[in-house]
């Protein structure tokens, strides 16, 4: 063996080792981040959210003042608990398949009279969001620990998951952006968020399970809606419309990916 | 008057962990809004906290503790049933207090 080939060898071995020690720290970042979730888990501020999303649901309002609890989320007028793993589905009233929060817009109108459009046109931290990201943390609350039972029995389920799942990939705007740009490939992250792989019930399941979720940096309770919206603007796409079949479509997609795993709602995040 | 606060309180080996959520917008001061004027500071400055009628911990807060604040603490003493009293008094001199049995 030459000097030179001697000198490869051993940058060779100093290098393997080098990559050793990357991945060891990669494996200890990832525990801490794991450990600062654990701590925050244990003292979740939408819990606040949660009692006043009761207290809104409970209480009679609208031109109608009646309550919200006659309303049908999928398990029949005035059932809670259990709903929201089962959403988003195709109720009949409404011949549309509907996410949690169009569903609750659709039981304002009926039951209580109220007009949805300030609902739908009100930026997310205006009055009537907070009061839709409120229901929604009581309502995701209630099906803590519930299976995911997302199916697509209805002809208008499985084209909203077949919408969802080309949303997903469609590529456009000024970035040249898609969800799966982010989402389409196992064991990335953004600085020290992970990003699950949506396509897989995995991946599927850490996004759709976790939501809605108080995110500890902003203060703010954050609905599913709230999230797609933001993702569509990260991706510089035209924002949206709330409770849109774009946003539903998309929710389908992974609500359905994901069933069969646990709910953990309402979660945390930094 | 202020929204209600969670508390949970346990007793293990002659120990009470006392655990408060509250929530209030905590507002530094330093902020400004959408139209550059100032959010006037909002804050809680104190909290104190009973146990068994008996004042446990009390502590001086300012605008650096977080939105929603989450407080956690160990008291020596406690049994299953005695009554954990929080009281907090922001700057604004609204005052909130919230009760719960320790378990």
């Amino acid at each position: 063996m030459d000097r030179a080939s001697v000198g490869i060898m051993a940058f060779l071995a100093v290098s393997a080792a080098a990559v050793t020690v990357a991945y060891a720290q990669k494996d200890a970042a990832q525990d801490s981040i794991e450990a600062y979730r654990e701590a925050l888990q244990d003292g979740n501020p939408a819990e606040l959210y949660e009692a006043s999303g009761e207290e809104l649901w409970k209480t009679p309002a609208g031109p109608k003042a009646a309550s919200l609890e006659r309303c049908d989320l999928g398990l029949g007028p005035g059932v809670v608990k259990g709903a929201y793993a089962q959403l988003p589905r195709h109720f009949a009233d409404t011949d549309r398949v509907q996410d949690l929060e169009s569903r609750l817009l659709t039981c304002m109108q009926t039951l209580q009279g109220k007009d949805p459009k300030p609902y739908i046109e009100a930026s997310f931290t205006a009055p009537p969001k907070e009061e839709m990201n409120a229901l929604a943390a009581y309502i995701s609350g209630q099906s803590k620990d519930a299976p995911i039972a997302v199916t697509l029995a209805h002809p208008k389920e499985q084209a909203m998951y077949e919408l969802g799942k080309r949303m997903f990939n469609y590529q456009g705007g000024p970035y040249d952006f898609a969800c799966a740009t982010c989402h389409g490939q196992e064991g990335t992250r953004i600085r020290l968020q992970e990003l699950p792989y949506i396509p897989s019930a995995k991946g599927a399941a850490a996004g759709w399970s976790s939501w809605p979720a108080y995110r500890v940096s902003a203060g703010q309770m954050w609905s599913m809606q709230w999230r797609l919206n933001d993702c569509f603007r990260q991706q510089r796409f035209p924002e949206p419309v709330y409770t849109s079949d774009a946003t539903i479509a998309l929710s389908m997609y992974m609500a359905a990916t994901a069933n069969g795993a646990t709910m953990k709602t309402p979660g945390i995040k930094r | 008057m202020g929204s209600p606060m969670k508390i949970r309180a346990s007793v293990k080996d002659g120990v009470t962990e006392i655990k408060v959520l509250m929530g209030h917008e905590m507002e530094t001061g330093q902020r400004k809004d959408a139209n550059g004027a100032v959010i006037p500071a909002w804050f809680i400055n104190e909290v104190t906290a009973k146990l068994d009628g008996k004042m446990v911990m009390q502590a001086q807060w300012g605008p650096s503790i977080s939105k929603n604040p989450y407080l956690a603490f160990k008291v020596k003493g406690g049994k299953a049933g005695d009554k954990v009293s929080v009281t907090w008094v922001d700057n604004k001199g609204d005052t909130r207090t919230d009760e719960a049995a320790v378990t």
